[in-house]
C-alpha cells in the first residue's frame, strides 16, 4: 500500500475547520442490516424524514456480516464516523448475528481508542424495520457528534520537515507518491 | 590524494554502521569515526504493552542474542511481580542460557570475527567469511561446527520453544517443564559443546597464536586500550552469566566497586554525540573525560576480555585452565589487548559448556513445578544478565494492571560503545599512512571493532535533528495542499 | 553456467532473519553451491560500492528483511530493487512492519524525547544526534534521517514475493531458494508459505471444541496452562485461527499462545482486524456489560492483535493527535 499523505479533496470543497471558511460536514459510512435497519432507512426516506446527507449506506444481509476490516477501510477512505445498524437482540434473522456484531464492535472500539480514534466515531444501534424515525435521530445525532469532534485524518505517513531529504518517488500499484525535487545546487 | 576514506557498511557483526576516516594533508589520519545510523525506539513503544509480553517483544531488539533480552526481561518480570521462580525453573532458564552462550560465542568465532584470523586479515574479500573458514579447516570440520551449532539450536528450541525469539519466560518461572528426553539431549549437547570449545581453543593456538604476525598484531599498541572493565561475578568473584553482582576493576586491576543491578543508575550514565545514534555509557563515579582511556576516563569495557579482567577466574575446571593459559601468555591481568577478546570468548565458551553439563546432570531440573503464579501487584523491576556482548540491564515500571509505563534498557554493546570508538580511531591512525588504504588494511581497521562482537541493533535506540528547507506538497492537479517549512 | 546472484540485506531489523538463513545448517553449504551470495553484511565483506557496481537486473534476487525507517534504508532498498530481477520481502518486519512497527503508536518527537531527554540514565546534556550533516573538527559527518513512520517494504519499493515469519522457518526459506534456482517461482505477489490457518498444524487442535467460547480471557502468567488442551479453550488469547501456518506451531508446543508472526492468509487485508474479529466471536456473552467485561480483559488490543502488523494495517499508524484548536494535523 502506498505511503502518501492522505488527500481529501472534499475537505477543500466544504471548508476547513481551522480557517472557519464554510462548515465541516462529516462523512458517515453506515452498514445497515437488510432485514431491520435498511428497511427502516428506506421507510424514513419514503416518509421524507430527512437525515444528514453525509450518511452513505451500505447494505449487509446481517450485522453479523460486519467484518472489522470494513470499518477500517471506511476510515481509511475518508469516513469520519462509522454507524452499524442491526436487529434488536433476540430478533436477528440469522439467530446470533447481531450478538456477534456487538462483541466485535465492542472490542474494535477498544482497539480504535488505542489508535487515537474516539469512541463516538464507531456507533452500533439496534433499529427495527418500523423505526424509521430512529434512523433519522441516530444519523443526525452522530453527525452532530462528529461536527464537534472534527474530521478524522487518517494520515498514512506523518511526514515532517525532516523527511524531505529522504523521500523517494516510489509507490506500488500505480498509486501516487510524493516526489521531491531538490532545489538547484542542493544535494538530495 | 584522498582526504576521506569510508567503510560502508561495516560487516561481519550484528547491526549497521559505517566508518568515516578523515586524512590530513600528510596522508595520515586526523580522526576516524564509527557512526551507527540505525534506531527503532523500543524504550518508547514498550509503553502501554503488557509486562508479560516484554520478554518476547524485547527479544526483537536482537535476533542474534534474543535469549539474552528474553532472559533479562524475564528476570525483570520476577522483580516487577515480586515473585521467586521455583528452583527447577531457575535451572531450566540457566540451562537454556548456557546453551545460548556456547552457540553465540561459537557463531562469532566461526562466522563473524574469527574468519579474520582463520582465513587471514588480508585474504580476498570473498573468502573472509564462514565459507573461507570451511575451506581453511576442511569440510569435515566445517560440518562438525555447523552440526554442533545445529544441535545447540535444537536444544534451545526444545527448552525455550524457539532459539530464535524464545517464548518460555514468564514472571515466576517458565512455560513448561523439562522431560527426561530433553534432559538426555542436553547431556549429549553439553558434551559436544565442550568438544567444540576445546577444539576452538586448539584451533586458536594452532592457527592464530602459532603465527608470529598474529601475535604481534594482538599485542600491538594499535589494538590496546587501558580502560576500566565491568562484568558479572558470582559470590566467589568468578565469571557469571545468569545471576550475580556487577564488578568494576580499574585499568591497573584494582577493584573499583561492586554493585547490584538495581543500583545501576548510581553508577552508569549515558553520553550523547550528534554524529551517531548510539549512546555511550560511562562510569558516573569517574566521569566523562572525552574519548580517552586511562584511570581518569569513565570509559569502560564489557564482554569476554572485560569479564575475565573483572573477575578472579572461572567457576569450572577446564575453563579455569584455559583462563590461566590466556593470562600467563599475555603477561598477567588485566589484559588490555582488545584482540584478545577472541581468545577470552573461547574460554567463556568452555565455561558455558561445562555449566550446561552441570545443570543437565542435576536431577532437580526434571521437577515439573516450574511456575510460581504471581499474586502481588506489579510495580517496578530490574533484571540483569551477562549477554555474550556485555552487561544487559532491563528496567521496567508498570501500572497495577501490569501495563508498562516506562522501560529503560542498558544494552551490552552500549557499555562498549566508547571503547569501540577509541579502538577504531586508534587502529586507523596506526595503519593508514600516506593516504594509502587498500581492502586488507581497511579490514584490519574493522577488526578493531569486530573483536568486541558488537551488536549495533542492540546498542541503538535514539534520534535526529534538521536542516533548513521548504517544500510544497501539491495534489495531482497542481493545487497547493500544504507547505512544509523547516527552519 | 553461472550461478544466480543473490543478496541479503537488513533494514530496521534485529538480525534474526540472517540467523534464520544460518539455521539452514548443512543446507547453507548446499545453498551456496546453488547461488552466489554477493552481498550479506552480517556474514560477508561486500560493501555498498560492490552492489552499485552491478548492472541493473544483474542479481536474480534480493532477500530484504527489516522494516523501513531511515533514509539510508530507503536508499539501499531502492538500490537493490534496481539491481535485482526479483525482490523478496523476507520476514515479518519487511512483510508487515514487524514488532518495530509498534513505534507507529508514537510520533517521532515523543520517541526522541524519551531517548534523549527522559531516559533516567542520561547525563542530561540535552544533546541529540543530528540527521543530515554535523560538522566536527576534522570535517563533515552525515547521519540518515530517522523517518516519520515505520513502513513495510512494499510501501517503499515494488515487491515480488513475501516470506513471512519472525523469523521465517528454515523449510520455507529452503523452498524459496530452491524455487528460485529451479526457475519455479510462482506468480508475482505470492506469499511463499502454506495458505491455511495455524490450527491445522497445532497438535492441540484435536482438543479444540466445535463450539468454542470463552467466558474469561486470561493472561499467560495468571495460571499454569494445561500442556495438551487447546489454548483458546483455556482462555488464552491465541491467534492461531487468524494466523498463517508454516511454523510447526512451535509456540503452542512450548505452552505459549500464538502471537501471529506469520501474518494473515491471502484472503485478509488487515491482519489485526481479522484476528480481533476471530477472538471477539468467541466471547461467551450477549449482554453489554458482560461483553464489556470480557473486552476489558484484553488490556492491550494493539499490542495483541497488531503486534507484527501495524504498518501494514489499513490505518497504518495511530492517527494524529489533535492540535490545540481542535483541528487535526
Amino acid at each position: 500500500m502506498p505511503s502518501e499523505t492522505k488527500v481529501r479533496p472534499e475537505a477543500a470543497a466544504v471548508g476547513n475547520v481551522a480557517t472557519g471558511e464554510g462548515r465541516f460536514e462529516p462523512t458517515i459510512v453506515a452498514f445497515f442490516c437488510n432485514w431491520c435497519t435498511y428497511t427502516a432507512a428506506d421507510m424514513a426516506g419514503l416518509s421524507r424524514m430527512a437525515y444528514s446527507p453525509a450518511v452513505r449506506v451500505v447494505r449487509l444481509m446481517c450485522s453479523g456480516r460486519l467484518d472489522p476490516q470494513f470499518v477500517l477501510a471506511a476510515f481509511r477512505q475518508g469516513a469520519d464516523g462509522v454507524l452499524i445498524g442491526g436487529c434488536h437482540p433476540g430478533d436477528c434473522h440469522y439467530q446470533e448475528g447481531n450478538y456477534k456484531a456487538l462483541r466485535r464492535v465492542t472490542l474494535l472500539r477498544s482497539m480504535l481508542r488505542q489508535l487515537g480514534i474516539e469512541d463516538e466515531r464507531l456507533r452500533l444501534e439496534w433499529i427495527s424495520a418500523s423505526e424509521g424515525e430512529k434512523v433519522q435521530r441516530v444519523c443526525n445525532e452522530m453527525a452532530e457528534d462528529l461536527r464537534r469532534l472534527g474530521p478524522l485524518h487518517v494520515v498514512l505517513s506523518k511526514l515532517g520537515p525532516e523527511d524531505l531529504d529522504g523521500l523517494l518517488a516510489v509507490g506500488q500499484n500505480g498509486s501516487p507518491a510524493i516526489a521531491y525535487e531538490p532545489a538547484e545546487g542542493e544535494v538530495p | 590524494m584522498s582526504t576521506h576514506v569510508v567503510i560502508d557498511p561495516i560487516t561481519r557483526l550484528e547491526g549497521h554502521g559505517k566508518i568515516e576516516i578523515f586524512l590530513g594533508e600528510d596522508g595520515d589520519v586526523d580522526r576516524a569515526y564509527l557512526q551507527i545510523p540505525e534506531l527503532r525506539g523500543f524504550e518508547k513503544f514498550a509503553q502501554g504493552r503488557r509486562a508479560e509480553d516484554m520478554p518476547q517483544i524485547t527479544s526483537r531488539i536482537c535476533g542474534v542474542c534474543p535469549m539474552a533480552h528474553h532472559m533479562a526481561a524475564t528476570k525483570a518480570l520476577d522483580d516487577l511481580y515480586h515473585v521467586e521462580p521455583p528452583p527447577a525453573a531457575r535451572k531450566i532458564r540457566e540451562l537454556a542460557y548456557s546453551t545460548f552462550i556456547v552457540e553465540d560465542h561459537a557463531l562469532h568465532f566461526f562466522f563473524l570475527g574469527g574468519p579474520d584470523f582463520v582465513v587471514g586479515p588480508d585474504a580476498p574479500k570473498a573468502r573472509r567469511n564462514i565459507l573461507g573458514v570451511v575451506d581453511a579447516v576442511g569440510l569435515e570440520v566445517g560440518k562438525e561446527v555447523i552440526g554442533a551449532r545445529h544441535q545447540l539450536r535444537e536444544l534451545m528450541n526444545a527448552i525455550a520453544g524457539k532459539a530464535l525469539h524464545p517464548v518460555f519466560g514468564l514472571p515466576g518461572g517458565v512455560s513448561r517443564f523439562l522431560t527426561p528426553e530433553i534432559q538426555q539431549d542436553a547431556n549429549k549437547a553439553a558434551a559436544r559443546a565442550l568438544n567444540l570449545g576445546l577444539f576452538a581453543l586448539d584451533a586458536f593456538r594452532k592457527i592464530v597464536l602459532a603465527e608470529p604476525a598474529n601475535v604481534e598484531m594482538i599485542t600491538s599498541e594499535a589494538y590496546t586500550h587501558r580502560t576500566y572493565a565491568m562484568g558479572m561475578v558470582d559470590g566467589a568473584n568468578k565469571v557469571a552469566f545468569y545471576d550475580g553482582r556487577l564488578r568494576v576493576v580499574a585499568p591497573d586491576g584494582a577493584e573499583l566497586l561492586t554493585f547490584a543491578a538495581r543500583d545501576y543508575l548510581d553508577h552508569v550514565t549515558e553520553h550523547v554525540e550528534p554524529w551517531t545514534y548510539m549512546k555511550f555509557a560511562y562510569l558516573k563515579d569517574v566521569g566523562w573525560n572525552g574519548f580517552t582511556d586511562g584511570a581518569g576516563s569513565g570509559i569502560y569495557s564489557v564482554a569476554p576480555l572485560a569479564r575475565l579482567n573483572a573477575s578472579e577466574g572461572m567457576a569450572t575446571p577446564r575453563a579455569q585452565e584455559a583462563y590461566e593459559e590466556l593470562v600467563s601468555t599475555l603477561g598477567g591481568k588485566p589484559v588490555h589487548h582488545t584482540l584478545a577478546n577472541h581468545w577470552a570468548r573461547l574460554v567463556e565458551l568452555v565455561y558455558a559448556a561445562e555449566r550446561m553439563a552441570e545443570l543437565a546432570a542435576d536431577p532437580e531440573i526434571l521437577d515439573p513445578n516450574v511456575r510460581t503464579v504471581p499474586i502481588a501487584v506489579p510495580t517496578e523491576g530490574i533484571g540483569v544478565v551477562e549477554a555474550p556482548r556485555g552487561t544487559l540491564i532491563h528496567h521496567y515500571r508498570s501500572d497495577e494492571a501490569g501495563l508498562i509505563t516506562s522501560a529503560n534498557l542498558i544494552v551490552a554493546t552500549q557499555n562498549n560503545a566508547a571503547r569501540i570508538a577509541l579502538s577504531v580511531d586508534k587502529a586507523a591512525r596506526a595503519l593508514i599512512h600516506d593516504g594509502k588504504a587498500d581492502d586488507g588494511l581497511l579490514n584490519r581497521i574493522e577488526m578493531a571493532f569486530r573483536a568486541y562482537d558488537p551488536c549495533m541493533g542492540c546498542a541503538t535506540h535514539n534520534l535526529p535533528g534538521h536542516m533548513p528547507l521548504v517544500a510544497e506538497i501539491r495534489d495531482l492537479g497542481g493545487a497547493l495542499l500544504r507547505e512544509v517549512r523547516r527552519d | 553456467m553461472t550461478k544466480p546472484k543473490v543478496a541479503f540485506y537488513w533494514c530496521a531489523a534485529c538480525g534474526g532473519c540472517e540467523e534464520a538463513v544460518v539455521d539452514l545448517n548443512d543446507d547453507l553449504l548446499a545453498a551456496v553451491e546453488l547461488v552466489d551470495v554477493v552481498f550479506w553484511p552480517v556474514a560477508m565483506d561486500f560493501k555498498r560500492e560492490d552492489v552499485e557496481a552491478f548492472a541493473d537486473g544483474e542479481l536474480a534476487a534480493a532477500f530484504i528483511n527489516g522494516a523501513v525507517r531511515t533514509s539510508e534504508q530507503e536508499e539501499m532498498v531502492a538500490l537493490l530493487r534496481r539491481k535485482s530481477q526479483a525482490v523478496v520481502a523476507f520476514g515479518s518486519c519487511a512483510v508487515l512492519g514487524g514488532i518495530p512497527g509498534l513505534a507507529n503508536l508514537y510520533d517521532r518527537e515523543s520517541i526522541l524525547r524519551e531517548v534523549y531527554h527522559e531516559c533516567p540514565s542520561l547525563e542530561g546534556s540535552g544533546t541529540r544526534p543530528a540527521a543530515g550533516t554535523t560538522s566536527v573538527e576534522e570535517g563533515d559527518l552525515r547521519l540518515p534521517v530517522f523517518g516519520a513512520d515505520v513502513r513495510t517494504l512494499d510501501q517503499v519499493i515494488d515487491v515480488d514475493y513475501y516470506l513471512p515469519g519472525c523469523a521465517p522457518p528454515a523449510p520455507l526459506i529452503w523452498a524459496a531458494l530452491s524455487a528460485l534456482v529451479e526457475g519455479k517461482l510462482p506468480e508475482k505477489g505470492t506469499v511463499l508459505a502454506p495458505d491455511v490457518a495455524l490450527c491445522s498444524e497445532c497438535p492441540r487442535s484435536a482438543t479444540k471444541p466445535d463450539k468454542l467460547s470463552v467466558d474469561h480471557f486470561r493472561r499467560p502468567h495468571e495460571f499454569v496452562a494445561d500442556p495438551e488442551q487447546c489454548l483458546l479453550a483455556q482462555g488464552l488469547v491465541c491467534l492461531g485461527p487468524a494466523t498463517r501456518a508454516g511454523c510447526q506451531a512451535v509456540c503452542t508446543v512450548a505452552n505459549m499462545p500464538c502471537t501471529g508472526c506469520m501474518g494473515p492468509t491471502t484472503r485478509v487485508a488487515d491482519y489485526g482486524a481479522k484476528a480481533l474479529s476471530a477472538i471477539a466471536s468467541l466471547i461467551d456473552a450477549n449482554e453489554d456489560d458482560e461483553i464489556l467485561a470480557r473486552t476489558a480483559e484484553i488490556v492491550d488490543p494493539v499490542g495483541t492483535f497488531y503486534r507484527y502488523s501495524l504498518p501494514a494495517s489499513l490505518l497504518h499508524r495511530r492517527v494524529a493527535e489533535p492540535a490545540g484548536n481542535g483541528a487535526r494535523q
